[in-house]
């Protein structure tokens, strides 16, 4: 089995420790995860604010990167959502259509392809999931609020196997943190309004610490309990997962 | 020509047609039709009694009341229905007590036709409402509602589902909004 | 002012954002709470969407038979191309029939017309008689929201409002109390207007009939006084037979405020005795949605107002920040269609969270056509030059990875080095109120070679 490490752009930049933790962690369970060298990003940021045209560079960049693999795996249920929803504007070649199909989210890589059942990690910290809407809605990794029937969530079937970690319940379980890209920009007050109120709701039930499928959230909310000194850390699912004791 | 331009344009523009749906009941074994109307009616702010106890409950919610209207056969009250040529007259109405042919357990609500109110307007005017239903014409659901009510055969047909209630100030709640105060059904 | 500049504005008095969106919050709990009592549910939602896109794919045929199911139910039945049309008939309607006063229950679609002006200013009084309509009526407002149009208003406002034009005790803001008083004087004008007009909810082709769904009973306090009923409804109103209510009934107020119906569902099939009742059918617009191929089936909408209520922006930003009558996503999607230009910048208004797809009874993949909609509107040019521009360099960027490579190294060196106040300022919207990340020496990609074995 093939398979391709996808380090979306921003994680490759600014936070290396995610990458490194998922490839560790997939080390761990008995997989040659390989990082194509050549790769950028699968294209969302202009996509989604309308320039898909723009996009299409990077897309087929995106194809001629990880064209040899089984799977493509990556710790962002955003980007491996875009890949799988978004990339229709370019000619459906077998190609495209197997890189299409074949890019996972971490978490489903992890449950549906290896199907594991235990994990080696220990977390001892009260910790708030922020359900990333792309990777919850989108990738359908666990049953939004919205909706009266799905299936049982990808997330907390992992967590579940950290020995010592305490999920906390929150009142809102699932809303937007409003990061959304260029959203969080262009229309800032809400943007951070909407980061505020998920941590508020975070830090009324405890947590120490926050996490997510999607570091572009969590990049979101670090920037604003960094601004105001908010006693919670933001930690991508893949180092809880990959975590020894005393991590954190 | 307002009416061709828009078919016209309609039929340019319209899509292709999926097929019209079967429409289940989702008929339930285990639900009891008559215990979910009283859960429904309560939740909804209504109140259930036995029909026996009709005089009673007049006497003791409404003993001021001065115009009691009624369709219900064997209760008489003090209005004549038929008589009443402006319905605006009956804006003094305390009380209508109103006989109904069909209950839905899911909502609470009765079904009222024209004929069942003489009056279209007497089941809203009314300060408070009471209706008669037999147990036995409780349907589970909305759905099963609507193959039982032949919506086509009557001229103004409502289901009522409880007391007329507002919550646009804030969210509040409040019940007696524009239509009837309270809702009160009497099983037979 | 653009969205974001009235949700900037709104945003300010935070105290009240919080209450805003706690009150919005309130009706998508009570959503969850009713649709969760239905095990049949998600079925429901495949129905109402199968039901309503197979309507919609036969509208012409649907509205020919409606139209001749109302005459032979003795109803009058018109047919408006614009707005305008619209309006003209309601006045023609009213001015046959002498009338000066008339109430009227809630319809967007008579807001969206701007009906009541055009009747005011031709000496027709026209009383909104839904409690919250009558509060913005009062206040020469827009609704702000389309099931709960006074939903931004608090209560003291309500008191001292209804203290000046209902004569309310001064201070007094108790709901029970204020409400009672509403009820007082909107009786007054039931009893003594000539005419009622309402929205419709749904129209069965099969009946020729018509369905108005209300909590208040104020539509048929309205119809039935009087001799005179019109009723205004959009051509994506009918649905094909009186037996699919069942499934719309079910879903509609649940997924508006949790209730398992509205209070009245009322069913207009043939004018009263010695009445008369008119149908006005309207299309302004919808037939060029109709054609819309990737954002037709927004005509599938019940206005059950869920997508608000679920909408993390619109419950932080005001109805008002939307500028049209039917604000959320569901207006985000619906308004570039009316005016892209004007709307352009609504399908942005939005993280593309997906809530407001999934909470949607009718199933309308609403963020999937927010996506869309920027796509078409990049296209038509009506994108601001700042991100027109950056969206180019960031494509010719992030399609070279040697570019990319450079370009993230430089970033990161530059964020590490410059002194704060050239980082954080006017320009970075981002660090207003957020730090940016703190760039590290390595990137995930240099560390990789790094660990390579040397070859």
């Amino acid at each position: 089995m093939k398979i391709g490490l996808f380090i979306p752009c921003y994680i490759d930049q600014f936070y290396p420790r995610v990458g490194i933790a998922t490839l560790e962690l997939l080390q761990k369970l008995g997989c040659q995860a390989t990082y194509p060298e050549g790769q950028t990003c699968c294209g969302q940021p202009m996509a989604n604010t309308g320039c898909e045209s723009d996009a299409k560079a990077t897309y087929l960049h995106f194809i001629d990167t990880f064209g040899d693999f089984d799977y493509i795996v990556a710790p962002s249920g955003s980007c491996t959502y875009h890949v799988r929803h978004h990339y229709d504007i370019i000619e459906q070649t077998e190609a495209v259509r197997h890189i299409r199909e074949r890019t996972l989210d971490l978490t489903e890589f992890l449950l549906d392809v290896l199907r594991i059942d235990r994990l080696e990690a220990r977390f001892p910290h009260k910790v708030g999931l922020h359900q990333s809407c792309h990777g919850l809605r989108g990738l359908r990794l666990g049953k939004s609020s919205e909706r009266m029937e799905g299936g049982p969530s990808k997330i907390h079937a992992l967590l579940g196997m950290v020995s010592g970690i305490e999920l906390v319940d929150l009142d809102r379980a699932d809303e937007c943190c409003g990061f959304g890209g260029t959203f969080a920009i262009a229309e800032e007050a809400v943007s951070a309004k909407m980061g505020k109120d998920r941590l508020g709701d975070h830090l009324r039930h405890g947590a120490e610490v926050i996490t997510a499928g999607d570091m572009s959230c969590l990049m979101h909310l670090e920037g604003l309990i960094r601004r105001n000194k908010l006693p919670i850390r933001a930690m991508h699912l893949a180092e809880i997962l990959n975590a020894k004791e005393g991590s954190l | 020509m307002s009416r061709e331009q828009i078919l016209a344009r309609i039929r340019q523009n319209k899509p292709a047609a999926p097929p019209l749906p079967a429409l289940p009941d989702f008929f339930r074994e285990e639900t009891d039709p008559v215990s979910a109307f009283i859960r429904a009616v309560e939740q909804g702010g209504g109140k259930t009694l036995p029909y026996s106890e009709l005089e009673a409950w007049l006497a003791a919610e409404h003993p001021a009341a001065k115009m009691i209207a009624s369709t219900a056969p064997g209760f008489q009250g003090n209005v004549d229905l038929n008589g009443i040529q402006n319905p605006a007259d009956l804006n003094e109405v305390d009380v209508a007590v109103i006989t109904t042919s069909l209950g839905i357990a899911e909502s609470g609500a009765v079904w009222v036709t024209e004929a069942d109110c003489v009056h279209r307007v007497l089941p809203f005017i009314t300060q408070h409402l009471a209706v008669v239903l037999d147990k036995n014409l409780i349907v589970q659901n909305t759905q099963m509602a609507y193959k039982r009510a032949d919506v086509a055969a009557t001229g103004f047909g409502v289901f009522i589902a409880g007391p007329s209630k507002t919550a646009d100030i804030e969210q509040s709640l409040v019940v007696g909004a524009q239509g009837a105060r309270s809702y009160t059904v009497f099983f037979r | 002012m653009n969205h974001a500049q009235k949700a900037s504005a709104f945003i300010r008095d935070e105290v009240r954002t919080d209450w805003h969106n706690q009150a919005v919050w309130h009706l998508r709990q009570k959503r969850d709470l009713g649709a969760g009592s239905v095990p049949e549910w998600e079925e429901l939602r495949n129905l109402a969407s199968a039901i309503k896109f197979h309507a919609l794919s036969n509208l012409d045929d649907y509205l020919v038979q409606f139209e001749a199911n109302a005459r032979a139910n003795g109803v009058q039945v018109h047919w408006a191309a614009t707005a305008e049309d619209h309006n003209r008939i309601v006045y023609g309607i009213l001015a046959e029939h002498g009338v000066k006063k008339m109430v009227k229950s809630k319809s967007m679609l008579t807001e969206d017309c701007h009906l009541n002006p055009y009747l005011e200013i031709r000496g027709i009084e026209v009383i909104d008689t839904d409690l919250g309509e009558r509060i913005i009526q009062m206040r020469h407002e827009p609704p702000s929201h389309i099931v709960a149009p006074a939903i931004h208003i608090r209560k003291e406002e309500v008191g001292e409002l209804f203290h000046k034009e209902l004569g309310t005790e001064a201070g007094a803001s108790d709901p029970k109390y204020l409400t009672e008083a509403a009820r007082g004087h909107l009786r007054g004008h039931f009893l003594t207007s000539a005419a009622a007009l309402t929205g419709v909810n749904f129209a069965l082709a099969d009946t020729g009939g018509v369905v108005v769904c209300t909590n208040e009973g104020n539509a048929d306090m309205g119809v039935h006084l009087h001799g005179l009923q019109i009723h205004c409804m959009g051509i994506e109103k009918i649905i094909p037979r009186a037996a699919d209510l069942g499934v719309f009934v079910r879903m509609l107020a649940r997924s508006a405020t949790g209730q398992p119906a509205t209070i009245f569902t009322s069913h207009y099939q043939k004018p009263k005795p010695g009445g008369a009742m008119h149908i006005v059918i309207v299309d302004n617009g919808r037939t060029e949605h109709l054609g819309r191929a990737d954002f037709r089936n927004s005509m599938k909408c019940i206005r059950c107002g869920a997508c608000m209520n679920t909408c993390p922006i619109y419950r932080r930003s005001g109805g008002y920040s939307y500028g049209h009558t039917v604000p959320g996503p569901i207006g985000s999607i619906l308004t570039p269609g009316i005016d892209m230009k004007k709307h352009s910048d609504l399908p942005f208004a939005s993280t593309l969270c997906g809530s407001c797809s999934d909470v949607c009874p009718v199933k309308i993949d609403i963020h999937e056509q927010l996506y869309k909609w920027r796509q078409v509107i990049a296209e038509a040019g009506h994108l601001p030059a700042s991100k027109r521009w950056s969206m180019r360099v960031a494509g010719k960027v992030l399609s070279r990875s040697g570019w990319y490579d450079f370009f993230g190294k430089l970033a990161r060196r530059a964020l590490r080095r410059m002194p704060r106040f050239l980082v954080y300022n006017r320009l970075n919207p981002w660090g207003r109120s957020r730090e940016l990340p703190e760039p590290p020496k390595e990137s995930f990609k240099e560390w990789y070679k790094r660990q390579k074995p040397a070859p």
